[in-house]
């Protein structure tokens, strides 16, 4: 059964942007180790069988015609954002370069 | 010979020309007011749901089967997970364990011989938004997003890393741009962004089968930068293993006004994507007979078309390169020559007079009046000897500015040539009363003077005496006084 460190908490919290003290930390690794635990109760299945699902409903090909309907006006798409500017979403300063 | 070997495999990011948008009904326009091209679907807002757009499952289709790729059967789509403010859901979807399309080939020249390059996947995705920075409002402090983008159907075509030089590469680069541009399904628009390139490079000992770490180059998006980029990157490479050093896997980010590049991040892992499949969208099923029925509307390639033009037109292999340079100019040789049976002269004044007017006007061919129904009829009235070449060029003329059909404009400004030989002996009969100095040269012996003279008759004709007959016509004359 795979184990989750403080190391790998910490990887996953960066990707998914969240800053975890120490404590948290300590307190997220424990959880999360429980709940693999949980989960790895799956792996005690015969599942040779069983062919891979990667959805439950019994669909496939639901596809739309390649047809144009009016877009929302801008003002519309932009009354909800908390920053706009000349039609723009505004956010913070994005570096491309980082680290 | 260089001490290492250069590999390289690209990664091309082609949007597709589908009249609306992958998931939404929303149309693309570029150029379009920021934020004018998005609904709540695009802008990934809570509670929407994506449908996939049939027509861009088709496109996908279709370049698999000009690329010679398998077409996966039961293909899924799937969710790769990453922060970015141009990335609306903080998901893409995109495919991961089943692409529409794997293992084809592009086989294209290069350096004077064919080159084959697998191609690893082809799958469909969706684009990203576009951020822009402070160029908008002056403000330094914030970034800016336009969606119109975001939710255009995307086809990510990923080789193996089987190219050994920049040049190698932006050859392969623009095998698959005609092949895209051939089957209609991009516009390969590099300066509106609609094809992308990320080359991945890394070096090697000479001889070594083993790759050496590689560093992947960020959306060039025309073939100049490209290869300045890639050049660069090679160089910086060698400097680090030359000095002992290692190089970093990372993502680079390629600085056109300075020349160099530097890093962007460090590559995130495949696991650092927490790919999973989509659950808003279900499995694609595609049946073979979808399959074949795209299969039969594909149109000849242009590697075929030119190996066709060559073998049974016999145009030499520089001539059929020029001419599959486009499909429109490619369809047009092909219908004139078969119109004329007479290839060669429809390559010519294809790729002489007609391409100089196209240019001088700064237009298309398949934009132009004149048409291959035009061309064969002009060519057929230079060889039935109504006209002579030159004339033609100037019916020519006449055609690519008013549509007229040449018959007509030949009939218009009677330019049909004169061919009858008592009124062209009164003419030559004429000239050479006037002209006795270069009459006596010839029957001297100076041969050449004859030019001179068929020269004014065919002033005096205002060109529309047939050539050959006035020169038939004068050596007659100045030989029998």
């Amino acid at each position: 059964m795979a184990t989750i460190t403080t190391d790998g908490v910490r990887h996953v919290a960066n990707l998914a942007r969240l800053e975890f003290n120490d404590e948290e930390t300590q307190h997220f690794t424990e959880q999360l180790a429980r709940i693999l635990d949980y989960i790895g109760k799956l792996n005690e299945l015969e599942t040779d069988a069983v062919p891979p699902t990667s959805h439950i409903h019994p669909l496939q090909n639901v596809t739309k015609p390649d047809v144009v309907k009016s877009s929302y006006p801008r003002e519309e798409v932009l009354a909800n954002a908390p920053e706009a500017e000349a039609g723009y979403f505004g956010v913070p300063r994005v570096i491309d370069t980082a680290n | 010979m260089e001490k290492y070997e250069t590999v390289i495999g690209l990664e091309i990011h082609a949007e597709l020309c589908t009249e609306s948008k992958l998931f939404c009904h929303c149309a693309y326009i570029f150029g379009a007011l920021a934020n004018d091209c998005t609904c709540p679907v695009c802008l990934g807002m809570p509670g929407t749901l994506p449908v996939i757009n049939k027509r861009a499952l088709e496109f996908a289709i279709r370049a698999g089967l000009a690329i010679g790729c398998e077409i996966t059967v039961d293909s899924k789509f799937d969710r790769k997970n990453y922060f970015y403010p141009d990335l609306p859901k903080n998901y893409q979807i995109s495919q991961y364990d089943l692409p529409l399309c794997k293992n084809g080939q592009v086989t294209f020249e290069f350096e004077g011989e064919r080159r084959t390059v697998a191609l690893r996947r082809i799958h469909l995705e969706e684009d990203a938004g576009k951020s822009v920075h402070a160029e908008v409002t002056g403000d330094a402090t914030r970034s800016f997003m336009d969606f119109n983008r975001a939710g255009v159907p995307l086809l990510e075509i990923v080789s193996e890393p089987e190219l050994h030089s920049p040049e190698e590469a932006i050859a392969y680069c623009r095998a698959v741009k005609e092949i895209l541009e051939y089957i209609g399904v991009s516009d390969c628009n590099m300066e509106e962004g609609s094809l992308r390139c990320e080359p991945n490079i890394s070096l090697r000992p000479r001889g070594s089968q083993e790759l050496g770490t590689r560093t992947e180059i960020k959306n060039k998006n025309s073939f100049q930068e490209l290869i300045d980029a890639m050049e660069y990157e090679v160089k910086r490479q060698t400097r680090i293993l030359d000095a002992g050093g290692e190089v970093v896997q990372e993502t680079l980010l390629f600085d056109a006004a300075t020349g160099r590049t530097v890093a962007m991040r460090g590559k995130e892992e495949a696991d650092d994507y927490r790919y999973f499949p989509e659950p808003d969208l279900v499995h694609v099923q595609i049946d073979a007979e979808w399959i074949e029925e795209i299969q039969l509307t594909l149109p000849e390639l242009p590697a075929a078309r030119r190996k066709r033009f060559i073998t049974d037109y016999g145009i030499s292999p520089e001539n059929a390169e020029f001419l599959t340079g486009t499909r429109q100019l490619a369809e047009f040789f092909d219908e004139a020559a078969q119109l004329s049976g007479e290839p060669t002269a429809c390559a010519n004044w294809i790729m002489g007079d007609l391409m100089r007017l196209l240019n001088t006007a700064d237009s298309d061919i398949h934009e132009s009046n004149v048409t291959p129904a035009h061309l064969n009829e002009l060519i057929q009235l230079i060889d039935n000897a109504t006209i002579s070449g030159k004339i033609a060029k100037s019916v020519l003329d006449d055609v690519f500015e008013t549509g007229k059909m040449p018959k007509q404009i030949v009939a218009e400004k009677g330019l049909a040539q004169i061919t009858d030989t008592s009124e062209i002996e009164t003419i030559v009969l004429q000239v050479v009363e006037e002209h006795p100095g270069p009459a006596q040269d010839y029957r001297d012996g100076t041969k050449k003077a004859i030019g001179f003279l068929v020269g004014q008759v065919m002033r005096a004709t205002r060109g529309k005496a047939n050539p050959q007959l006035v020169n038939q016509i004068l050596t007659q004359v100045l030989s029998t006084e």
